[in-house]
């Protein structure tokens, strides 16, 4: 079995291995190489720090007392990192350009670089926090007192100590590791590489604990179907009654704010995010790490209740199932991974918080109490302190909370104390990202309000079980005036408390927002910022320029910045910046562009308000008046205008370009085409004038020639001349056509009677070849706007082509018209061979001739080139189509007149 | 039963022109019409000289000459090549691909009857 003292030791040493690995995860950071460090991986695993100790243990204890409720936690998130992806992107976009290092942040220099909103948010964040950090406490309270309670060696070194001295303990042990680990050093962007790769290591570790004590209990539940049947037949039943009542939107409303403005999902999810596309993998990695986080709470929660005694706390089964089985080193696991998730939440939201505190709380005093700021120290060192302060604080609230509220049982209602308390950020982020108009004074409200009605209807009556005032509170209202009781305000009573608080506490302050951004106005710095914010994905979209006019020696700007970051930091920004203008850094004349790029360096580390009232006290007449501002908006303004009109005509001309480089390849095609063109006529010109020549030399040899002989090759002759003027005609024909000329007027024409007419001249041919011709459905007449005779040679051209190429046994041809839709239609099929797949789009070019093309072939391939353009040419289409027969069929069809 | 001459020539006119004049320089001629048969004919007639359009239906000449060039029995087979198209590439491309002779249409009756001649190492009969 384990012993308290053992667990204990182990506990210690594996946050030795933590620390270790934060080490050499900070080292490889700061060497640059390209390590995992900056993969999706790591970067989806640190953002599973939004499972907790209250996933861990917490959501079997919830799962235990009110069912699929627990749930809820993890849909949110989901609904967030799978639908929201864009709105993620557009947080992490923003962030990135203003250098925002926290959600105070974010929400300050949103609205005006204020710095009281932003210690608001802070102060609001360090109170709300406070109940989930006593919620980690008491979950490594209780796991280290359920080991101890278990344990035949009795309680080793913890005897004697009672939950709360243990609870200090283990707070101040998590004090300071949270030192050793976030507050090395003040870092350049916040970004805690150590930090987060132990994060996602322990993340790992959360996950295969909660998932081996799953598979474990399954294991000996005799599977996932016995573990529900056994709970059933002992009365143990899942409460689904109460799904989807007001309770679970509640919940559900909650994760979803929670997983954006909690501290340390901020600080995971948007500050230390090195590359917006691994969103695009945690969109889908994480939601996915939750589920296989939740898979084993039921069967863990109902194999509990089934097999442990009755009142055996359900928040521990997870650990407690394991050691009534006798299996320690399950046991040692389960206790490692729940201490893993109390852990790791501890130390970033700590770490979260203390920047906040450090950069919203700490940094403006220091400011106001040093006046010239040419002290010549740099704040580094004060800001360090300053954290470390922060986070012994908020441990101790944390500890505090659990000291008055240790008698309350479950963990899972604490932890939503929290999200309410953190919710009440939401509306604003929301408004920040994507309302204009939202204000300054109206945000401010809002969550001054939000968080008021958060403290009388959900903070205070947490602490009910320990205060009989409050308890009374509760019962009677402030001075027995009921409308105020605390979790029956203004008269809405029976709402499930925790809906009560959310309900109010969030309507009050979405009204507030809504309806005070609407009657008051935004500042210049204001509506800037809600510009820069609003359209940060708006192509054009410049870096904000400062407009802090006015006169700052390089000297102290540098003394300003030197403070903040360092002196290598400092050192190397006013060089790079002397290189770009090309003078030495000390002869550096300080533009505003530089002083804008310095604010948001100095943003970096200590937040927009103070960066902004820093260098406002070193920038010589750094009031700017309206006007000014306004106009320096006009310019920027214009400045992206211009830059979108030129890059309009850059696409213009490069739209231009792309068409002389398309017309010019069209010429080469057309080039070639002329060359083909030519190639084919003189082919075709050359075949009739060699049997013209030769049989010419034959007749001029006046050799022994007999009389038929003679008038066989005199005739040939004159044959071959004919087909050669036939051939002259049809090219001048065509190339009339090309050109889009018609040497016909197109007149009402009846279409079926030059149909009529070219059967009737084909008749002879059809009858040489013994052709039968079948006929479908006809048209009785077909009014078209053409040229009769025009047509009558594009039938004949038609007909003759199927007989011409047909090689059938029995040769059929199947003429059918018809008056359809208001279009005239012929269709002529053959049972010839038919035209093959590659040559269907090459036989209406010109010089084309079938695959079949037989010996005894007279045209020269221009009778369906000049047929499709003469047909064109009265605004109808000849096409090959399918046909009832298994030859070729042409269809000719043209628009009928009305 | 060998032959002194075998056409490819697809167009009836020319054929006929061809076949009078060749036949009348006191030569046995046979003939196909397109480049599917020649190798057939080539195989079964024994021709002693090929006449070789190029324009040929379902085969081209070309690439009927080709053949001829890349199998052992024929590869000796002198060839005349006849193009419509006249163009020094298709000289070219008859040189290279091995033909042994190249007339272009229309042609002179008596430089038809010289290639052949010159093919055949025929000085001595006379018309």
């Amino acid at each position: 079995m384990l012993s308290a003292d053992f667990v204990i030791a182990t506990a210690v040493a594996y946050v030795g291995l933590l620390f270790v690995l934060a080490y050499f995860g900070d080292r490889r950071a700061r060497e640059r190489k390209k390590s995992f460090l900056h993969s999706p991986a790591v970067y989806t695993l640190s953002i599973s720090v939004y499972c907790t100790s209250w996933t861990f243990y917490g959501a079997v204890g919830n799962a235990a007392r009110s069912g699929l409720e627990f749930l809820t936690i993890y849909l949110g998130p989901t609904i967030v990192f799978v639908g929201w992806y864009l709105v993620l992107r557009r947080l992490v976009r923003i962030s990135h350009l203003q250098r925002i290092t926290s959600v105070a942040d974010l929400l300050s220099s949103r609205f005006g670089k204020s710095s009281r909103l932003a210690v608001l948010v802070t102060c609001i964040a360090v109170i709300g926090i406070a109940p989930y950090i006593a919620l980690q406490l008491k979950a490594v309270t209780s796991s280290i007192q359920a080991v101890a309670g278990a344990s035949e060696f009795g309680q080793g070194s913890l005897a004697g100590i009672d939950d709360v001295g243990l609870a200090l303990g283990v707070a101040a042990a998590m004090a300071l590791f949270t030192i050793l680990f976030g507050t090395r050093h003040v870092d350049a962007k916040e970004q805690h590489h150590g930090v987060v790769a132990a994060i996602a290591f322990e993340a790992v570790v959360k996950l295969a604990a909660l998932v081996a004590v799953g598979v474990f209990v399954v294991f000996i539940g005799g599977g996932f179907e016995a573990i529900f049947r056994n709970a059933a037949a002992r009365g143990f039943t899942l409460d689904v009654e109460n799904t989807f009542d007001d309770r679970w939107l509640t919940t559900l409303g909650l994760s979803i704010a929670a997983i954006v403005c909690l501290p340390r999902q901020f600080q995971v999810t948007v500050v230390e995010n090195s590359d917006e596309d691994h969103l695009r993998v945690a969109g889908w990695a994480f939601p996915a790490y939750m589920m296989l986080m939740s898979i084993f709470i039921l069967p863990i929660a109902l194999y509990g209740l089934t097999t442990m005694p009755a009142g055996a706390n359900p928040d521990m089964f997870a650990l407690t199932l394991p050691m009534a089985a006798g299996q320690s080193g399950l046991a040692l696991f389960a206790f490692i991974g729940g201490f893993s998730s109390a852990t790791s939440m501890i130390i970033l939201e700590s770490i979260a918080l203390s920047i906040m505190v450090s950069n919203h709380i700490v940094m403006p005093l220091v400011l106001r109490f040093t006046p010239s700021g040419r002290d010549g120290q740099g704040v580094s060192h004060l800001l360090l302190v300053a954290r470390r302060f922060s986070i012994v604080l908020i441990l101790s609230l944390g500890f505090f909370y659990f000291f008055f509220t240790r008698d309350s049982n479950a963990l899972a209602p604490i932890g939503l104390i929290s999200f309410t308390a953190i919710a009440q950020f939401f509306p604003a982020v929301l408004a920040a990202l994507f309302w204009r108009d939202a204000s300054l004074k109206a945000a401010t409200a809002a969550i001054a309000a939000g968080f008021v009605i958060w403290v009388w209807s959900s903070f205070l009556p947490s602490f009910e079980s320990v205060s009989p005032q409050v308890a009374e509170l509760l019962r009677d209202g402030p001075w027995g005036i009921s409308w105020l009781r605390p979790e029956a305000m203004f008269g809405l009573d029976g709402l499930d408390p925790l809906a009560h608080a959310a309900f109010w506490s969030l309507s009050i302050n979405t009204f507030t927002l809504i309806v005070g951004s609407l009657l008051t106005s935004q500042s210049t710095l204001e509506r800037i910022q809600a510009n820069v914010f609003v359209d940060v994905f708006r192509r054009g979209n410049i870096a904000p320029r400062n407009f802090m006019r006015g006169v700052a020696t390089a000297n102290d700007l540098y003394f300003v910045a030197e403070r903040v970051l360092g002196e290598r930091r400092a050192a190397a920004l006013f060089e790079t910046a002397a290189r770009e203008s090309g003078v030495s850094p000390a002869m550096l004349n300080p533009s505003p562009e530089f002083i804008g790029r310095l604010e948001r360096e100095l943003a970096g580390s200590i937040g927009a308000a103070s960066a902004h009232v820093m260098l406002s006290k070193v920038v010589a007449g750094a009031e700017v008046s309206l006007e000014e501002v306004m106009q320096m908006a006009d310019e920027t303004q214009q400045v992206i205008e211009y830059s979108q009109q030129l890059e309009k005509t850059s696409a213009e001309l490069r739209s231009t370009a792309q068409q002389l480089e398309d017309a010019n390849a069209q010429l080469r095609v057309l080039d070639s085409q002329k060359d083909d063109f030519l190639s084919q006529v003189s082919h075709e010109v050359r075949t009739p004038m060699t049997s013209i020549r030769s049989f010419s030399e034959i007749l001029l040899d006046q050799g022994e020639l007999d009389e038929q002989q003679r008038h066989r090759f005199v005739s040939t002759i004159h044959q071959e001349s004919l087909r050669l003027t036939r051939l002259l005609d049809e090219i001048l024909d065509l190339n009339a056509l090309e050109r889009g000329e018609r040497t016909w007027e197109n007149v009402p024409t009846d279409a079926e009677a030059a149909l009529e007419r070219a059967l009737s001249v084909c008749d002879a041919l059809l009858r040489q070849r013994g052709m039968r011709v079948e006929f479908g459905s006809r048209a009785r007449a077909g009014m078209v706007d053409g040229d009769g005779d025009r047509l009558c040679q594009v039938f004949i051209n038609i007909i003759s082509n199927a007989v011409k190429y047909n090689d059938a046994e029995e040769p059929l041809l199947r003429v059918s018209s018809s008056v359809r839709a208001g279009f005239y239609g012929v269709e002529i099929a053959d049972n010839g061979p038919g035209i093959g797949k590659a040559e269907r789009s090459l036989i209406f070019e010109k010089f084309s001739r079938g695959q079949h093309g037989s010996a005894d072939q007279s045209g020269a391939g221009l009778g369906l080139a000049i047929s499709r353009q003469i047909v064109a040419r009265m605004n109808g289409s000849l096409d090959l189509v399918a046909g009832p027969l298994p030859g070729a069929c042409f269809r000719v069809r043209l628009a009928v007149l009305r | 039963m060998a032959i002194d001459i075998l056409i490819a020539e697809d167009e009836p006119s020319i054929l006929e022109s061809l076949d009078f004049i060749l036949r009348r320089a006191g030569w046995t001629i046979s003939s196909v019409t397109d480049g599917a048969a020649v190798l057939e004919g080539v195989r079964r007639l024994q021709p002693r000289v090929l006449v070789l359009d190029v324009m040929l239906p379902k085969r081209s000449g070309f690439d009927v000459l080709k053949t001829i060039r890349a199998s052992a029995d024929t590869r000796l087979l002198p060839v005349l090549i006849l193009t419509a198209k006249g163009q020094q590439q298709d000289k070219r491309i008859a040189e290279e691909l091995g033909a042994n002779e190249f007339v272009t249409k229309p042609y002179a009756n008596a430089d038809v009857v010289g290639a052949v001649r010159r093919l055949l190492g025929d000085h001595g009969r006379a018309p």
